[in-house]
């Protein structure tokens, strides 16, 4: 039961991963960015490529893996989501057209392959990514053989949810951010530099796929498409817990893993994945805000 | 002078029917240049991508062998290739085009079953003929369609009766991704294992696609199973192998034995998460005859990539090419059923060893192999037939090399249901 339980848990903690920067973006921005998987799939071809060709491992490729995502992410709302704020549905088009891109440039080795040029850990192909020995396999814990990458990938949610809280709620750069959700042209009569704080924060989340991309190497397939699916389950967690909430999205993606895990033990995984979409809906319907929304002044 | 007068009418009447759209009257137009058009079609874009590009790749370097050599019957071939982007619908479209617009008269294409089906009936409402790389399901007999894979008798009836009494395993737990090609495997698994004396315990799905097996593999630890025959697809397999073995189930006492799991996925998952595991297959990279060698390194070479993978569904696109070549030689004249007709039992040397493609059903004699991985990545081939197996599409409906289902007239649909 115990590793039912922790099935359960790791299934939350994952969905949690990728969805984290989801409520920072679409909760407190109202940017629909479908672009996010992409960014977890950059990510993992980060992991991919320092292994590569610096030779380092999956501890290293965290951080580097923020930073690529996090520039990335800056670029793209510079160039194309700053020009989209308060049109929704404007930015579901155009973010789904930045990850077509993001895809076909990796998938195509950025061009270089018409030239004939195979750039080694890019293309089409599936990529390995090797996990260190103390990743992998089992320790024992009360009794359950614990499995080390999914505890691992439960640590590593569980300091990023932290992080994420504490810069939010305890920093003033996270003031502003919470300022500008309640009503940004308030926020900006009272001196925030609203496209500042917003570029920023657009950063922040995709930098946050790229780690949940990381994670995501060692465990799941490396190739050009792993994003795709993983954004729907994204926006599933975001929306089910209210938008803009933190906590929300925190109990909400638990909820959902505990669900699915204990669902797929007791019959099958697809049905189990069936149970979770007819709660997500049954959710919306009965509180269109989600569990926890933000209540409006 | 006269051979160039008659090409002058021929381009001319091209020309002419062209523009008259008339698609019927100059279906042999192709050859006035004095090459042979043939279609290329596989999913050059999208998820697919992953294995249907290196097929691509393998009717390429077939079909410029072919032309280096000299052509067929003189003439080089042009391939016309085509993206089917993961797509069956796309599939569809672009199988109408090389059929129609381009008047090929061939069309080497498709990895899925899925874009096999979308394609199917404009080959067969045109008569043209469709070569078809891939290990598949089986019931199927289309007289538009040349099988050059494996079906499930190929790859299950020596390796089921070898699990059971050369490994010692009895109890299965049989495991696949959710759509037609592994309920069809899972099938015809079923009556080898009762037949063989040993027992199922499980028959489980997961989406096709979906690559979370926590649970999954939490089930086969408690299920009291002593082998797990896998048809599991696609990029799921990594994820399946890697969480095996991080919730510590070891391979040397309950084995994954696999249908699907190829150079490319032990690759992409790292050798150590199937070490010690086996798959069936027809043809391994590791096949140790100079042949396969010579094959894998002037793949590598054509792909400029000194580490790329051969596989079994590769090696079938590579030498589907030559059977059709020699099949064009032997045919009086270059039309689809022509062709056709002339593939019947042609036989060839490729890579996995001697191929024929059987008259009746146009699928095609193989011989089956089975490999356990070793860590660089490699199968060990442990097990092998003396000799090509028939080809039996229908088997897993009580199918036998004496009572065919499919024949050259067709599918006995009496026999189906009886």
């Amino acid at each position: 039961m115990l590793e039912v339980l922790f099935i359960g848990l790791s299934l939350g903690s994952i969905l949690l991963l990728v969805a984290l920067g989801l409520a920072i973006t679409y909760g407190a921005m109202g940017v629909i960015n479908m672009a996010h998987g992409e960014m977890v799939m950059v990510g993992a071809y980060a992991t991919v490529l320092s292994g590569l060709w610096l030779g380092t491992n999956i501890f290293v490729a965290i951080p580097l893996a923020f930073i690529v995502t996090a520039l990335l992410g800056l670029l793209i709302e510079r160039v194309v989501v700053r020009k989209l704020y308060g049109r929704l549905l404007d930015t579901l088009l155009a973010t789904w057209g930045i990850a077509i891109l993001i895809q076909q440039a990796v998938r195509l080795e950025f061009g270089l392959s018409f030239f004939g040029i195979h750039v080694q850990g890019l293309g089409p192909g599936l990529q390995n990514v090797s996990v260190p020995e103390v990743l992998q396999g089992t320790f024992r814990l009360a009794g359950a053989d614990i499995n080390r990458y999914r505890a691992f990938i439960i640590v590593v949610t569980a300091v990023l949810a932290f992080v994420t809280w504490f810069v939010i709620y305890r920093t003033i750069a996270g003031t502003q951010v919470r300022a500008i959700i309640r009503n940004p042209k308030m926020a900006a009569a009272c001196g925030i530099d609203v496209a500042r704080v917003n570029a920023l924060t657009f950063a922040f989340g995709s930098g946050l796929a790229g780690v949940a991309g990381v994670m995501m190497s060692g465990f799941k397939t490396v190739f050009p498409d792993m994003g795709t699916p993983m954004v729907v389950d994204g926006f599933m967690v975001v929306v089910m817990g209210g938008v803009g909430s933190l906590l929300g999205s925190l109990l909400s993606a638990g909820i959902l893993g505990e669900i699915n895990g204990l669902v797929a033990a007791a019959t099958n995984d697809i049905l189990a994945r069936a149970v979770v979409f007819g709660v997500v809906i049954a959710i919306i319907v009965l509180k269109p805000k989600g569990l926890f929304a933000l209540r409006g002044r | 002078m006269a051979v160039d007068r008659r090409k002058f009418l021929k381009r001319g009447a091209l020309a002419g029917g062209a523009l008259i759209t008339s698609p019927w009257v100059f279906s042999t137009g192709a050859r006035a240049a004095g090459d042979i058009k043939v279609g290329v079609l596989f999913s050059l874009t999208g998820g697919l991508s992953i294995v249907e590009k290196s097929l691509h790749d393998a009717t390429m370097m077939a079909i410029s062998e072919i032309n280096a050599a000299g052509g067929v019957k003189g003439m080089q071939i042009a391939a016309i290739a085509e993206d089917g982007a993961s797509d069956p619908k796309t599939y569809n479209e672009k199988a109408s085009k090389l059929v129609i617009q381009d008047k090929v008269p061939t069309v080497f294409g498709s990895y899925t079953s899925a874009s096999r089906k979308a394609v199917l009936p404009v080959f067969e409402k045109r008569n043209n003929l469709y070569f078809y790389p891939t290990y598949y399901e089986g019931f199927e007999c289309s007289k538009n369609v040349v099988y050059t894979g494996a079906v499930p008798n190929q790859q299950l009836s020596n390796f089921i009766p070898w699990i059971i009494k050369t490994l010692g395993k009895k109890k299965f737990f049989i495991v696949g991704s959710n759509y037609i090609y592994p309920r069809e495997m899972a099938k015809v698994s079923k009556i080898l294992i009762e037949k063989n004396g040993g027992e199922w315990i499980a028959d489980e799905y997961l989406e096709l696609g979906h690559s979370e097996w926590g649970s999954m593999v939490n089930k086969i630890k408690n299920s009291g199973c002593d082998v797990v025959l896998s048809n599991v697809v696609g990029d799921s397999v990594i994820a399946f192998y890697r969480e095996y073995k991080n919730q510590g189930l070891p391979h040397d006492k309950l084995p994954i034995c696999a249908t699907v799991t190829s150079e490319i996925e032990i690759a992409a998952m790292g050798a150590e998460y199937a070490v010690g595991s086996y798959t069936s297959f027809p043809y391994f990279q590791a096949i140790d005859t100079d042949r396969n060698k010579a094959f894998v390194d002037r793949y590598r070479a054509f792909v400029k990539d000194p580490k790329a993978v051969t596989h079994h569904a590769l090696e079938s696109s590579y030498f589907q090419v030559f059977l059709w070549k020699q099949a064009v030689e032997k045919a009086a004249e270059i039309t689809p059923v022509a062709i056709r007709e002339a593939v019947k039992s042609q036989e060839f040397d490729a890579p996995n060893g001697h191929v024929k493609i059987e008259a009746e059903n146009l699928h095609t004699y193989l011989t089956p192999r089975i490999a356990q991985w070793l860590p660089d990545g490699q199968g060990k081939i442990i097990d092998a037939y003396k000799e090509p197996v028939m080809p039996l599409p229908y088997v897993a409906y009580g199918e036998t090399p004496t009572n065919l289902f499919c024949t050259s007239k067709g599918l006995d649909a009496v026999k189906l249901k009886t």
